[in-house]
């Protein structure tokens, strides 16, 4: 599938089909269990919102082939993001609801992997909530274009893309249907 | 919603919306549409969320002053909102006017050009003075709150009591909701009844007619004050207000603004007015009660009353820096001209 610039949603196939969202999820929960040498300690917590959504899917594929349905949660991290200033009141806070993170596995999950500023948010507002044991990283869509020193631990497809496109991951839970597309910047269409 | 729609009002950090947010202050809640309310609201139950964090601070207002300016006593609004500031990460002064330069007479502008012009980007006033926060707010671009301006307005106040409710209530609209009290002193019944009245509540107020201000009833209402207060029921009869209340709201006799001669004497009108079980027995069955604080037991309200499980008086004051912490956040976010929110 090549990345094509500027083009609108509906005029161009995704990158990931609704088949390949499901195949990048399951991927990804098998990657998490091999990480974590079984399910002993894990809590998948996804930032809010796609990312939450992810982990949720994520719990319930782990337990589809470990029969052991793995503690899960939301975080917000719209209190911690760095660009308050910038983007002001672009969206609106949600709480976050996350089981007892000390001394546990912690997964983060997210829809998209870029500048990591979103990552940074994360691990500073999981320190708000207790000490994890250990602190991994799951994502989707790895898309590159890192402004900090931030990686991923578990990636479910790496997408080379310009720094002029989003990239979007849809989930049936939110937007109707599985997808992950991109579309040029200011603008879906 | 098609797949463009949803990407329209979608944000790299999810699919959600601005929050509705017009306000560059804020001074009473008779400019609030019912959006806005929801917007603080909403808001605050995120904050609440973070209060409920074994650390429970924020980096968001990280760099941003909040200057507490109070020219009248008070216990939880100075406290609620220094507590409000420092979990979202502000700095936080507190200035009492008897320790400031007030005593040295120093007007209310100097003193409020004087905080904007070490970088104060919010200021929390109260004043006995109706109209002493907008005064303020004519004179700074700083960002007032008006947290009391003489009998008027206390709209943070309202706010929490809105966010109390709807936490027990879900939507407020055709809920029965009944003041009793000193009415005519009372900063906080004001500001509730806009906010009530944008919520769509049944309002009823209820105290000694020498307490109840003038124009309340719509027949004694002077043309010209059509909107000096919404529509409510008045009572003078604290058993029919009472009936079938969803919430009772007891308030306490503003002693300090009082002229004197409007009772004939204190336990003449805890006779008369007090909030008791056996009064209470006339409400809503699931109905519950709340006073802004500081309350006077045995006076506006019985003792064993204020701490029944039908109390959610302290948890007023636990919203309170909820309520406030949203309103300091949606504050720094304000941007003149933003349509985003849908402005008016």
């Amino acid at each position: 599938m090549p990345d094509m610039p500027g083009l609108a949603l509906d005029a161009q196939a995704p990158l990931l089909d609704e088949a390949g969202v499901r195949r990048a999820v399951s991927r990804l929960a098998h990657e998490v269990v091999e990480a974590n040498g079984g399910t002993e300690g894990l809590v998948l917590v996804g930032i809010r919102r796609r990312g939450a959504t992810l982990a949720t899917r994520l719990a319930s594929a782990i337990a589809s082939f470990e029969g052991v349905l793995p503690a899960s949660g939301a975080l917000d991290v719209t209190l911690h993001r760095d660009d308050f200033a910038q983007r002001g009141l672009r969206s609106a806070p949600l709480p976050s609801d996350l089981p007892s993170i000390d001394g546990r596995n912690v997964v983060l999950v997210d829809d998209v992997l870029y500048t990591g500023r979103t990552v940074r948010a994360a691990l500073d507002a999981l320190n708000d909530f207790g000490r994890p044991k250990v602190v991994r990283l799951a994502v989707l869509v790895d898309r590159g274009h890192r402004e900090l020193p931030i990686r991923a631990d578990m990636v479910g497809k790496n997408i080379p893309t310009s720094q002029e496109d989003d990239v979007r991951v849809l989930l049936q839970e939110v937007d109707g249907r599985d997808a992950v597309v991109v579309v040029s910047k200011g603008g879906a269409a | 919603m098609t797949t463009e729609a949803a990407l329209a009002t979608d944000t790299p950090s999810g699919g959600r919306t601005a929050p509705a947010w017009r306000h560059q202050h804020v001074l009473d809640l008779d400019d609030f549409g019912r959006d806005e309310i929801d917007a603080v609201l909403n808001t605050a139950d995120s904050m609440r969320e973070i209060l409920d964090r074994r650390i429970a601070r924020v980096p968001a207002l990280r760099g941003r002053t909040v200057v507490n300016l109070f020219y009248e006593p008070s216990t939880r609004t100075r406290a609620s909102f220094e507590l409000a500031g420092k979990a979202l990460g502000a700095d936080v002064i507190s200035l009492t006017a008897s320790m400031s330069s007030v005593q040295k007479g120093e007007s209310l502008i100097d003193t409020v050009r004087t905080l904007r012009a070490m970088r104060a980007d919010v200021i929390v006033m109260r004043h006995a003075s109706a109209g002493a926060a907008y005064l303020a707010a004519e004179h700074t671009d700083a960002s007032i709150i008006n947290a009391g301006d003489g009998a008027h307005a206390h709209p943070t106040q309202a706010l929490l009591d809105l966010y109390t409710m709807r936490h027990h209530f879900g939507d407020l609209t055709g809920k029965r909701v009944v003041m009793v009290g000193d009415i005519s002193h009372s900063r906080v019944a004001r500001s509730d009844m806009w906010g009530l009245a944008a919520m769509g509540a049944r309002v009823v107020v209820c105290g000694p007619p020498t307490l109840l201000p003038r124009g309340l009833r719509a027949a004694e209402r002077p043309a010209h004050a059509e909107t000096a207060l919404p529509p409510v029921t008045v009572e003078t009869d604290i058993e029919r207000a009472i009936e079938g209340a969803h919430i009772v709201m007891a308030l306490r006799l503003q002693s300090e603004r009082q002229q004197g001669g409007l009772l004939p004497s204190v336990g003449e009108y805890a006779r008369r007015y007090q909030v008791t079980a056996e009064r209470l027995a006339r409400a809503h069955p699931d109905h519950l009660l709340m006073h802004p604080g500081p309350k006077n037991e045995g006076i506006e309200i019985a003792a064993d009353v204020a701490t029944s499980d039908r109390s959610i008086i302290e948890e007023q004051v636990t919203n309170g820096v909820a309520v406030r912490m949203a309103l300091l956040y949606l504050l720094a976010g304000y941007a003149p001209g933003d349509v985003e929110g849908g402005a008016r």
